[in-house]
């Protein structure tokens, strides 16, 4: 019954669409056929854009008049941070469950511009405050490879509804790791641009210093073509790049031949499973192979990250979220989550007068000596290649009453957010039916040298569908 | 008296940009229906995100150099967190710890104020009560919320509430002559918030007063919007002070509503529950950098200021410091009367005439050109009568001889009647009357 259109990479269907091989209509309906038959079990999808079809239509008589825009007929999911003008945006919180935007955001507007067809939108951690997915007000995603483990958060339903094929791209917010580890727990790249290359204008703020606009896609090459589209500045954001903007697919088959990657010591040390270390050995061996120079390095603030994260983001959170005050979105504070609540007890708290000094101003000098941990290193190497996530994705309740440990999880993301820097997941396998990914972190801006190395190592990989 | 009282100012101006400061929505939103003049932006809405209003932040600055302040090179904005339902971020984007200007000044008669910062800060929306369908409500309009508004901030330099008047004028003039600010008090464009203490006499102190010798509290006094309130308030607050140091008690370190009706200051808020505002840098604006260059080129845009004018025209005009108060008490007047000083040499008038006839005779300038105005002067010592065949026929004359200010005239320069009026007077028998004249070129050219 489901002819399979919606496994498609975007660039299979741009293809596809291109040869008249099949309509947007079709792709779109197989999309929306997949997320009827899965969404149940996988709560991934919060809102179902009911024009979906129709907007598919328009895209298909755009292209019979003769327009060939970048994303023109391909099916997306937003996570539910993205205001979408007159469909419902909730940020996955009860406070915002019936707020209707008035406004498109300007990666949506630009995303329609190029003329994707918005399927919906998608669960996350409310506000995303999480790294499992499990925070979400309307219930946990659930990892399409396996049912009984959280899928990576809080972009846990785009990155879940691009491992299922219910969309074939998804977009996602990054403060601290949120795309990046859901990529890496569901098989799916995930990308986090440097700060500044995407505008933040119109999507719900978490830590505005922190908060990259990224994508999950089926491949690297999709992650290049989903960024051509988004990144760029915008007048709405003051912290937008004037930067020209590469062709991110320029360099894509160009290799790895003499790169220097660098590896941190400090990354490989106790609490990094056994398995995702072997995993990441194996990466890197492929590197070599690919003619990569691999090159030990040091990133010695590494263990401030953490710390000096969980201080400046609930600072800004407890700032971004005092506008939900009860008088003019229908629900009151009572609504906010546990998580929420304790983000925004501990940033109000850090940000106190006497407190102030010892907190805030303390992790924001800090902040800056993990960036120039990383302008040292990108003196030796191109590029640095480090493990996602600490432990494999774990089952649905294991963490939830143990926040601490839950933070933990962010180690090894965190820390691009603090400096600023693109980060790439790149799947790199299974342990046992669960997969497990990798990130390559570059300069600002060297986004495109991401997607070349990605692609690289991509090439030597069977890409693994799920079965349905 | 018993007591010196120590009084500061934070005086708020709202400047008159074309748009808002972090949205393109317009900032004239004086009189306009409720909640028209709004977007994503200044509503606060989830995702919005601000973008400074260039113009704003040039003519802060501009305030900031015209009371000598120093400019920081590099600024930020941070915001200050508080709620209130006039607030719609929860927090007002404002500048904590590197204002634009510091460290100023504004010279008064008998003393100097000294200027501690000048910043920025966005405005909040107004809370209006009313009543709905017999129903107690409160209303939000966010026409004002996120207009551009400048804080001035003094030293406790202030002895009595006459200095604080005098400060006042002297600070609406300067924001006068920048035009930046319709500094309008009824109307809200500015607004004050003195804070007062008494120490005893006896303690041994002097102007300016050194941080350990203030008293331990001061009292800030809100919702004052005259200069005629801020003195009343002064004096009053002075009164209740003073009573309570004289049976001993310090009195609380509070916020304090004046109450118009009364004519004394009600508590509104005591120290306890003063606000922690928790500020930090706004992350959503990169700090901003003004180089020599740049501070120098906003400091070209600086027009004569009315000490340096008055200074000025008592000079070169041989004017007393009264006469040049009166004519300098607005840029346009000054500008006026030095265009009918100019106007008037040609006919050797002199400016000390001009000057009288202008306060004395006060004439409607929007009404009156200068050239106009020189020849009404020279009218009150002429005799001779002129026919008004010959009057026309000098009209005619002039008009025919002129076509470029007959074309000027007609594409809607006023300004050259007073040119053409001269003309027809020299036309004239010297000392001939000007009347009718305008009348007659303004027909002639219908």
């Amino acid at each position: 019954m489901n002819n399979g259109l919606n496994t498609l990479t975007i660039r299979e269907s741009l293809e596809g669409l291109r040869n008249k091989e099949f309509s947007s209509v079709e792709l779109t309906r197989a999309c929306l056929d997949q997320i009827k038959k899965y969404n149940s079990d996988i709560n991934a999808f919060l809102t179902i854009n009911e024009r979906a079809i129709n907007e598919a239509r328009r895209a298909d008589e755009a292209r019979e008049n003769g327009s060939d825009s970048p994303l023109l007929g391909i099916p997306i999911a937003l996570k539910d941070m993205f205001l979408t003008k007159g469909l419902r945006t909730t940020a996955a919180s009860h406070v915002l469950e019936n707020y209707i935007p008035q406004y498109d955001s300007t990666v949506v507007q630009k995303l329609k511009d190029a003329g994707a067809i918005i399927l919906g939108k998608t669960n996350h951690d409310a506000w995303a405050h999480g790294s499992s997915g499990e925070n979400s007000d309307f219930g946990p995603t659930k990892n399409p490879w396996n049912k009984e483990y959280v899928p990576g958060g809080s972009s846990s339903g785009s990155a879940a509804s691009v491992a299922a094929d219910m969309t074939i791209a998804s977009t996602g917010t990054d403060t601290g790791g949120s795309i990046r580890l859901p990529a890496s727990f569901t098989n799916t790249v995930g990308l986090k641009p440097t700060y500044g290359l995407v505008s933040r204008y119109g999507i719900i703020a978490m830590a505005s210093s922190l908060d990259s606009i990224g994508h999950f896609t089926k491949t690297v090459e999709d992650s290049a073509i989903f960024l051509n589209v988004t990144a760029g500045n915008d007048p709405m954001d003051a912290t937008t790049t004037k930067n020209k903007i590469p062709n991110h697919l320029e360099d894509l088959d160009k290799g790895v031949k003499g790169f220097k990657i660098g590896v941190p010591k400090e990354y490989f040390t106790q609490g990094l499973d056994s398995n995702i270390k072997k995993n990441i050995e194996g990466a890197i061996k492929k590197f070599e192979e690919l003619g990569a120079e691999i090159i030990e390095i040091s990133l010695p603030h590494t263990e401030y990250g953490i710390a000096c994260y969980y201080i400046i983001q609930p600072s800004e959170v407890s700032s971004n979220l005092a506008r939900y005050d009860g008088i003019r979105y229908g629900n009151d504070r009572t609504r906010f989550g546990d998580e929420a609540v304790r983000r925004i007890i501990l940033g109000t708290f850090t940000l106190s007068s006497g407190y102030y000094e010892a907190y805030y101003k303390k992790a924001m000098q800090a902040r800056t000596l993990i960036r120039q941990d990383f302008e040292e290193a990108f003196k030796k190497v191109d590029a640095i290649i480090s493990p996602v996530s600490p432990t494999p994705p774990w089952e649905l309740g294991e963490k939830v009453d143990d926040p601490l440990k839950m933070y933990l999880s962010d180690v090894y993301t965190v820390i691009a957010n603090l400096a600023g820097i693109p980060g790439l997941a790149v799947p790199s396998g299974f342990i046992g039916d669960l997969p497990t990914g990798f990130q390559i972190l570059g300069p600002q801006f060297s986004e495109k040298l991401l997607f070349r190395i990605g692609h690289a190592f991509e090439q030597t990989q069977e890409r693994k569908v799920l079965e349905k | 008296m018993k007591y010196q009282p120590i009084i500061g100012l934070e005086t708020h101006v709202e400047l008159k940009t074309k748009s808002k400061m972090f949205c393109s929505c317009s900032a004239d939103y004086f009189g306009k229906e409720p909640n028209t003049y709004v977007c994503p932006v200044c509503l606060g809405l989830p995702g919005a995100l601000p973008v400074p209003n260039k113009t704003a932040i040039e003519w802060c600055i501009k305030i900031a150099l015209a009371l000598n302040c120093k400019i920081s090179n590099i600024s930020k904005f941070d915001r200050k967190n508080y709620f209130y339902p006039d607030l719609p971020k929860g927090y007002q984007i404002s500048q904590y710890d590197e204002p634009f200007g510091l460290e100023g000044n504004i010279k008064l008669k008998t003393k100097n104020i000294r200027i501690r910062r000048v910043h920025m800060e966005e405005d909040t929306g107004k809370l209006l009560h009313a009543n709905v369908g017999g129903k107690k409500v409160s209303l939000i309009d966010f026409n004002r919320s996120g207009v551009p508004l400048v804080e001035i901030v003094t030293e406790p330099d202030f002895e009595n509430a006459p200095q604080v008047a005098e400060y006042l004028q002297k600070l609406q003039q300067i924001i006068r002559y920048l035009d930046v600010s319709n500094a309008d008090m009824e109307k809200g464009d500015m607004r004050l918030e003195p804070n007062i203490s008494l120490v005893s006499r006896i303690s041994n102190f002097q102007f300016p007063i050194s941080s350990e010798n203030l008293p331990k509290y001061k009292v800030e006094v809100k919702n004052i919007n005259s200069f005629r309130f801020v003195a009343r308030a002064i004096e009053a607050e002075i009164i209740r002070q003073g009573e309570l140091l004289n049976r001993d008690e310090t009195p609380t370190q509070e916020t304090r509503g004046w109450d118009e009706k009364k004519g004394t200051t009600v508590s509104q808020r005591s120290k306890e529950e003063a606000h922690d505002y928790r500020y930090f840098p706004e992350p959503d604006i990169p700090p901003i950098t003004f180089g020599l260059r740049e501070i120098r080129a906003v400091r070209e845009q600086i027009p004569e200021l009315p000490d340096e004018k008055r200074k000025r025209f008592e000079k070169e005009y041989g004017l007393s410091s009264h006469d040049v108060d009166i004519l300098t008490r607005e840029r346009s007047a000054a500008d006026y009367y030095e265009q009918a000083v100019k106007d008037g040499s040609k006919h050797s008038l002199t400016p000390k005439k001009i000057a009288n006839y202008i306060i004395n005779k006060k004439p409607d300038m929007d009404k009156t050109v200068p050239g106009e105005l020189v020849e009404l002067i020279l009218v009150t010592h002429q005799t001779t009568e002129v026919s008004s065949e010959e009057l026309k026929q000098a009209v005619r004359q002039v008009l025919l001889e002129n076509p470029k200010a007959v074309g000027d005239y007609k594409a809607g320069k006023t300004q050259v009647l007073g040119f053409l009026i001269g003309k027809v007077r020299a036309q004239l028998p010297p000392k001939s009357s000007s009347e009718g004249i305008r009348e007659l070129i303004e027909q002639a050219l219908k």
